[in-house]
């Protein structure tokens, strides 16, 4: 094991000129090769780069890989390990300020460097938390707890139901609010089971990330870390929210419904937006401003409902033309029970899958029908063929969100394997998956180039 | 004894034996952009410059731990300085990747071709594994924080005198944004530079002069401008320069934009430093070191709120604080000077300026100043405030409670600082060739490894194939030019040019008349740049297809002229069948128009005739006759109007 720690993330050729010269990882060495003479430390190499290079650091703090072939020699003057430590600092305690739990789940919302795989990987305790971003203490008191350390593409049921459980336990105890630290890829997913799982909770719930890890100076992590936490000590908004960049600028952060949100570019700060409505509400360092009132409020009292039934056997279909019957017919072949399909424009998918569908519906599999559009309602009577899918048994979920239904059928499955009673939980809203109008500002995709759109880009700072 | 005695002469009456007793050495780290298409980690396009932008963004930069775990000194500066930084954009130079919005694209291979080309020329040891690290700058200067930048080359010299000049190492990374201003707690940047590949060399401190600075400066300048393939221009090279005198500090003076200033600048570098550590004798003689340094602050608001000193009367009205420090035993020692016009009171105000963020000038008073600030009466309420014994020196500073509470803090540790010796900074060059301090020195501790992108193996393929491109060195050229008997002027200028490659083609291959080629490719593409356009735009093709019409006899050299004109506007040129040369018929119509026109123009003065008529002619054949074959027909044609 120390041998394996001694050449770390070396193999190959180049492990072995390493342990021909005797030359450790940290060591401080003067190599020779072929094409000159290098001085430095040996670092650690990732463990998916190639067995061909040698990873030395420059006395200017530069790294640079050599040849292994190409080695002469290499002398050994001394060696220098680094610690890579968060500067750890005691979180003050003021007896004046809320209690804020913070659970965390992964994600880069603090990180630190991964010399194997030359990835961040999460850095998490009050300490570390408060040594990187003091400003929390302003704030709160606050708590940390790691459940587990998984990349949020791995975040499943065991974890879902950890975090639900997790939640129950700090409001029994009577936190004034909860942050969740967590991946931002699926981060949606694990807001909108959350908004299932627990219910009427007393205290906000506010899910945050980071869109650039903290290990960057430009990194989003402390202002949303800020803003959650403000938002979880300080508001009055006792529900599953997620809370990232409003704009990519570092100004404001949105607070969305659990059950409306959704990731939307792969690498903008400003990624989630609510879907078909608007947010909750702003929160900047200062304050929060609502942006609407029919929220749950805080309450005093203890009090939640903790369920966290889950069915695994549920999967979405994302409809594509000549979609073949045999992608259903495997799924219900495969004991799945429900299926969420993402259907084109209303709710359609094409003629050739009719008979698999009426298969599922013969089978008991539970199927409904979102929008692939994301935005707006299925509505499967304006064209006979929704009509006809409908006797097919398909069931159209109104404006839920496909991940959203998704996690939905899976709880309500979880719950019963009675068809009409799933079908009766999922069309009847819990949290805000489904709502009963769209106002005409919850759609709004600016397009860029419009000279309207560039006279307000050109103003507003976003 | 003092080991300080040098006093330092006026800048032409220093010799190198005055630069030998101080110890001077200095090295230099030299920026120059590449002449590529695209930026080096995106795919925009490179050099398209505009003041010009659409939207703007906001951000704020917070120190992070190094790969070694530790926070960079400089780091720690810019976060103390709470800045809010505003981006400007302008679509057509910038994507969400200079914003930090999207990942870095894979290294542009162009870019990397040109750095090793030039690591070559260097004799540098290439690395074969390149390792992308991010270099943090907390200025706010580029988006993410850091610049992403990689070694290409260690340890190579280029030959200088009768010694070499050791080149310690070539590294290829993107360029920052430009700095609109900085006021208070805002700085704004332009960020269409952003993103653009430069190499930045660093020489070793082997310099003994101001003037073998600019020497050495200048070598490698031409010798990376003769490989055609780097930008020139204002701003494509930028001189960062390392001064240290015996016992003083390596500092940095940052970003000198053209190589005659070097000189003046490095020997006022040289004098700061000195006299630093003259001003550090006269400390200790004083009985005051780093541990026995002493000072004390009041706030002075109430004292000052009433004085006729205006800066002082507007901020306080204007519902700003006023502090007093007082620096024991440090009286007339804010006037030391430091550099040529420059006093030890400017170090403290540097700092009050960039980390305390007053940026507004004066930024504070002191009690050794002969120049009217406060009445005495004042004064000594201040200085009584404060507790000022008759051999401290009270600084006063005022502004925003909080930024007044940070200059507090930094003018007792600049003064103290002075007790040390030379402070590890970068420094900013100013117009009269003194310098101002711009931030601490940063150390390897601001490296990280960037793990957005993979190492990238360096073939021997690629360096074999970049080899058998390289350029004949710039001292061979100029040899050959002055054989075949180019004129003086533009021997140089064609040796550096990115076009020496296909001068040479032309002269060797197709037989073209040499000074007619090399004229054009030096001397057009300078008046197209006096008429504002931009001749970097012109391409390698249009100028082969430019001068084989030239070659064929089809184009005058005019038209060379007007074709690359074209060229630059990006109006293509015609096709090999669009252009003839004018023929006898043609010459003799359009003598006779313009003759016609002539006749209808008054020209008061009967000798400008021919001059005028020979005008009209060549606009109306556009280059495609030489002028001589005209000018014969024209002067008949004039005296004939006669």
């Amino acid at each position: 094991m120390a041998a394996n720690d001694d050449y770390k993330g070396y193999r190959g050729e180049a492990l072995d000129t390493l342990k021909n010269f005797g030359a450790l990882v940290w060591s401080d060495v003067e190599i020779r090769t072929s094409r000159g003479a290098y001085t430095g430390i040996i670092l650690p190499r990732s463990e998916t780069a190639d067995p061909n290079h040698i990873v030395i650091k420059l006395r200017s703090g530069y790294n640079i890989g050599l040849a292994a072939r190409s080695i002469e020699a290499i002398t050994i003057s001394g060696r220098k390990e680094a610690h890579y430590k968060i500067p750890e600092k005691e979180f003050p305690f003021d007896p004046a300020k809320p209690k804020v739990k913070l659970l965390g789940t992964g994600g880069t919302i603090a990180s630190r460097l991964d010399y194997r795989t030359g990835a961040v990987i999460p850095a998490f305790s009050p300490g570390e938390l408060y040594g990187s971003v003091p400003e929390l203490a302003d704030i709160c008191n606050l708590e940390t707890e790691k459940l587990f350390g998984v990349f949020s593409e791995n975040m499943g049921p065991e974890q879902y139901i950890a975090t639900a459980r997790a939640i129950g336990r700090e409001i029994e105890k009577g936190v004034q609010g909860i942050v969740i630290g967590h991946g931002t890829d699926t981060m949606h997913h694990t807001a909108a089971i959350l908004s299932f799982m627990v219910q009427d909770s007393p205290v906000p719930i506010v899910m945050v990330g980071s869109q650039r890890s903290s290990d960057r100076p430009s990194s989003d992590a402390a202002l949303n870390l800020m803003h959650s936490v403000k938002t979880a000590a300080e508001s009055d908004i006792a529900e599953v929210m997620v809370c990232m960049f409003g704009p990519t600028s570092d100004m404001y952060g949105l607070l969305h419904r659990g059950t409306r949100v959704r990731k939307m570019h792969s690498s903008y700060r400003s990624t989630f937006r609510t879907i078909g409505d608007i947010p909750i509400a702003m929160v900047s360092r200062e304050k929060i401003t609502p942006l609407r009132h029919d929220y749950k409020r805080r309450r005093a009292d203890r009090k939640v409902r903790i369920d966290t039934s889950f069915d695994e056997r549920v999967s979405i279909v994302y409809y594509y033309p000549n979609m073949k019957p045999d992608i259903i017919d495997s799924l219900v072949d495969n004991g799945y029970r429900g299926i969420v399909i993402a259907g084109t424009g209303l709710g359609h998918v094409n003629k050739p899958l009719y008979p698999a569908l009426k298969r599922a519906r013969d089978k008991g599999v539970a199927v409904f029908m979102t929008v692939q559009t994301l935005w707006g309602y299925v509505q499967m009577y304006v064209y006979d063929t929704g009509r006809d899918m409908m006797e097919l048994g398909v069931v159209p979920a109104a404006n839920m969100l496909p991940e959203v239904a998704y996690v939905k059928l899976a709880w309500a499955l979880g719950k019963t394997t009675d068809v009409e009673e799933v079908r009766r939980i999922m069309l009847s809203p819990v949290a805000g998956e489904i709502t009963e109008r769209e106002p005409e500002n919850g759609y709004l995709i600016f397009q860029g180039g419009i000279p309207e759109v560039e006279e307000f880009i050109s103003t507003i700072k976003k | 004894m003092s080991d300080y005695r040098f006093q330092f002469k006026p800048f032409p009456e220093m010799t190198e034996a005055d630069y030998a007793e101080i110890g001077f050495r200095s090295g230099l780290e030299i920026h120059q952009q590449l002449l590529t298409e695209k930026k080096l980690f995106c795919r925009c396009p490179a050099g398209r410059y505009s003041d010009a932008y659409d939207a703007e963004i906001l951000r704020h930069m917070r120190p992070t731990l190094s790969e070694l775990g530790e926070y960079d000194g400089t780091a720690l500066m810019e976060f103390k300085t709470k800045k809010e930084i505003i981006y400007r954009i302008n679509r057509e130079t910038v994507c969400t990747y200079e914003m930090d919005d999207t990942p870095p694209f894979m290294i542009d291979e162009q870019a990397l071709d040109i750095a090793l080309g030039i690591a070559m020329l260097y004799r540098l040891n290439l690395v074969d594994e390149l390792h992308i690290a991010r270099k943090q700058y907390l200025d706010g200067s580029i988006p993410t924080g850091f610049q992403r930048t990689t070694i290409v080359g260690v340890t190579g010299s280029v030959p200088y005198k009768d010694r070499s000049v050791s080149i310690v190492q070539l590294g290829l990374e993107e360029d920052a944004c430009r700095e609109v201003s900085d006021v208070g707690h805002r700085r704004v940047y332009l960020t269409d530079r952003l993103g653009m590949p430069l190499i930045e060399t660093v020489t070793g401190p082997d310099m003994r002069t101001p003037r073998e600075a600019a020497e050495v400066a200048q070598i490698l300048r031409r010798l990376v401008r003769s490989t055609g393939r780097v930008r020139t221009g204002i701003g494509a090279a930028r001189e960062d320069v390392n001064v240290s005198v015996r016992g003083g500090t390596r500092i940095e003076i940052k970003g000198v934009p053209r190589i005659p200033r070097i000189p003046l600048l490095t020997y006022h570098e040289a004098m700061r430093q000195w006299n630093l550590l003259r001003l550090r004798e006269e400390l200790r003689r004083r009985g005051i070191t780093a541990e026995t340094f002493r000072s004390a602050s009041e706030d002075v608001t109430r004292v000052l709120v009433k004085t006729s000193y205006q800066p002082i009367r507007e901020a306080l009205a204007g519902g700003a604080t006023a502090a007093a420090v007082a620096l024991r035993g440090f009286r007339d020692l804010l006037s030391w000077q430091t550099q040529t016009n420059t006093r030890f009171s400017r170090e403290i105000s540097d700092r009050v300026r960039v980390v305390a963020c007053l940026t507004k000038l004066p930024n504070i008073i002191h009690s050794d100043s002969l120049s009217e600030t406060l009445s005495s009466s004042r004064w000594d309420q201040v200085r009584k405030a404060v507790r000022a014994a008759d051999d401290d020196t009270v600084v006063v500073v005022w502004g925003p409670a909080g930024d007044v509470k940070t200059a507090v803090e930094e003018i007792a540790a600049r003064a103290r600082e002075a007790a040390i010796g030379v402070p590890s900074e970068t420094r900013q060059a100013l117009r009269d060739g003194t310098n101002g301090f711009e931030r601490i020195l940063p150390g390897p501790d601001r490296m990280y490894p960037d793990t957005d992108l993979p190492p990238k193996v360096v073939t021997e393929e690629r360096l074999e194939r970049i080899r058998r491109g390289l350029p004949v060195p710039i001292w061979t050229r100029e040899a050959w030019y002055r054989e075949i008997g180019l004129p003086a002027d533009v021997v140089e200028p064609l040796a550096m040019s990115r076009w020496a490659g296909l001068f040479e083609m032309m002269v060797k291959e197709w037989g073209i008349d040499p000074t007619a080629a090399a004229v054009a490719l030096v001397q057009f593409p300078k008046s197209l740049a006096r008429r504002g356009l931009d001749p970097s735009r012109l391409a390698e093709d249009d100028l082969r297809r430019i001068f084989a019409l030239f070659r064929d006899r089809r184009i005058s050299r005019d038209g060379v002229r007007a074709l690359m004109e074209r060229s630059v506007r990006g109006q293509g040129l015609p096709g090999p069948g669009e252009v003839r040369p004018a023929t006898e018929e043609e010459i003799y119509a359009r003598v006779a128009d313009a003759n016609a026109a002539l006749r209808a123009m008054k020209v008061h003065n009967p000798d400008r005739k021919a001059h005028v008529l020979m005008g009209l002619v060549m606009t109306a054949l556009r280059g495609r006759v030489e002028g001589a074959a005209v000018l014969e027909r024209v002067t008949a044609a004039a005296e004939g109007t006669c």
